[in-house]
């Protein structure tokens, strides 16, 4: 037993720069692909959910993306990203004609698609299940479609999908392992390289799974606290009273209402 | 009392969804400075009549102009055609990601190009006239239905518009908040502002609004001064309704 808890600290000292490095790409590259994935689940999910225009041409461009938009989340959900990685990876290889792309960024994009393709069903949920209610409040002060989107839809949207987002990116932390395929320098892949080095496999994986197990826990508490944050304050303040114009009085929420 | 042209005209206006026809040639004027009431019963139209008005919903037939012109195919913007005809709904729609301050501002804003501190100066002067300036920090879900009805005619009334539509403004609400909001609109109409206001609160039609539209099944049944209406309903469907409502 004692043996055991030696052999993992020795791979921890005297392989600590691997693991950090690893846990730093890992991190690097979870958090850049689920913030583009969202990014091109807003886009998408707003184009997708865009009143068709009156204009004949401008509407045949639409039913065109939402057409493409379709075959990219239906393609992406569909196929593993290990595959997806070599796919990309190496077919940017054979189009260019044997030039390859960097790993650490190739590894970005590769998440980044992928990520997209289900936060673009998140994110059209999310905006599909805002009372329609709130559109026409806004169509019938005269904002147009966009304003509407920016400026009241997207925000409720974005509050209500944190859940499912955070969840993406937690899902991202573990799934970046599969990056090794094309030799992205994530934890997993240096994991390999230790193995290689200690002939300790179990210790290894073990030492490996314990980060991983870390990484995923912190986010997700985090995420958790950032959620509570944004559901505000439990009162609000009232300015003003009779006496006093300048009074400011805290009230507690009233407590929701069914019918609101 | 007596401007030329209408401020609002409707022409044979008529409105299917699929093949149900829900409006079927509706004739209407509306007056500077008048206050109409549309009374009906349930499903008769009166709330696709008034999204018509403000192209919430497309008519599939007959116009609408706004002084004089179609509003379909001869203004610049439609945009700026519905800032100028503010609407209150039955269920309030405020912005739920908004402050009550910042439901009255960001339209006046993004729609009429106003600077900040213009839009919160009139924003609060309405809001103060709706009596709802203390509650400007509070969020719609912290306030309750009245409230936020009041606030949704601060909004209205803070893009200086020149009509106000409303939508059943007292269905949703607790019985003994419909009196805060009748007495908000009984103001607006003694100042001249124009309304089209749908609404089951006889007493409101009756003592408030200068005509009476009754509506049933799609068309205009009959419509006339409140007195008229009230007092001697020629039409015997309007004499049925009414006769229910005074049971009710
Ligand atoms: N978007 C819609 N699609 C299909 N039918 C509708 C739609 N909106 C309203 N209707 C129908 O039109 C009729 C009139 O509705 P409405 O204008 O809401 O009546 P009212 O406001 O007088 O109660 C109803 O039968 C309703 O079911
Ligand atoms: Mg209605």
């Amino acid at each position: 037993m004692t043996q055991f808890f030696n052999d993992v600290i020795q791979i921890v000292a005297k392989h600590y720069p691997f693991l950090l490095r690893g846990i730093g790409y890992t991190m690097l590259i979870a958090l850049a692909g689920t913030l583009i994935g969202l990014l091109i689940g807003l886009a998408t999910g707003v184009l997708r959910t865009c009143p068709l225009s009156k204009n004949g041409f401008v509407r045949m461009l639409q039913k065109l993306l939402n057409g493409i938009i379709a075959v990219y989340v239906e393609v992406f959900r569909g196929t593993p990203m290990m595959v997806q990685a070599m796919v990309i990876y190496w077919g940017y290889a054979y189009a260019t004609g044997g030039s390859t792309l960097p790993l650490i960024p190739s590894g970005i994009i590769i998440v980044s698609i992928n990520t997209g393709a289900y936060m673009a069903e998140i994110v059209r949920g999310g905006i599909i299940s805002i009372d329609k209610g709130q559109f026409e409040g806004a169509a019938a002060v005269g904002m147009t479609h966009w304003q509407t989107m920016r400026h009241i839809i997207l925000p409720q949207v974005l509050r209500n999908i944190l859940p499912s987002v955070a969840n993406e990116f937690v899902i991202n932390i573990k799934d970046t392992s599969v990056l090794n395929v094309i030799g992205v320098t994530e934890l997993y892949y240096f994991a390999g390289i230790i193995k290689r080095e200690s002939f300790q496999t179990f210790q290894t994986y073990l030492v490996v799974c314990v980060i991983y197990f870390v990484l995923t826990f912190t986010v997700t508490r985090i995420l958790r606290l950032i959620e509570k944050k944004l559901q505000g304050s439990d009162s609000y303040v009232i300015c003003g009273s009779q006496s006093d114009p300048n009074a400011e009085i805290r009230v507690p929420k009233k407590q929701e209402v069914p019918n609101d | 009392m007596t401007d030329h042209s209408p401020v609002i005209e409707i022409k044979g206006l008529c409105k299917s969804f699929g093949s149900v026809d829900v409006l079927k040639g509706i004739d209407m004027q509306v007056n500077a400075g008048e206050v109409v009431a549309i009374i009906g019963s349930s499903g008769s139209g009166k709330s696709t009549m008034l999204r018509c008005v403000n192209l919430l919903e497309t008519p599939t037939g007959g116009q609408i102009l706004w002084h004089g012109k179609n509003v379909q195919t001869e203004i610049e913007s439609i945009y700026k055609y519905r800032a100028s005809v503010g609407m209150v709904f039955q269920q309030f729609n405020l912005y739920n990601n908004l402050t009550v301050l910042q439901n009255c501002t960001l339209p006046q804003i993004k729609v009429l190009g106003r600077s900040k501190a213009e839009a919160e100066k009139t924003a609060k002067d309405y809001l103060e006239r709706v009596g709802m300036l203390p509650y400007q920090n509070a969020r719609p879900s912290q306030i309750s239905g009245g409230q936020k009805q009041r606030v949704a005619i601060a909004r209205a009334l803070a893009m200086n518009p020149e009509v106000l539509l409303f939508d059943e403004p007292t269905s949703a609400l607790d019985p003994e908040m419909v009196g805060e909001v009748l007495s908000v609109m009984q103001q607006l109409a003694n100042e001249g502002m124009t309304m089209l206001v749908v609404t089951h609160e006889m007493a409101f039609a009756r003592d408030v609004s200068s005509r009476v539209v009754y509506m049933n099944q799609g068309v205009i049944c009959e419509e006339g001064t409140p007195e008229q209406i009230f007092g001697n309903p020629q039409k015997q469907e309007t004499k049925e309704f009414l006769a229910r409502f005074r049971n009710n």
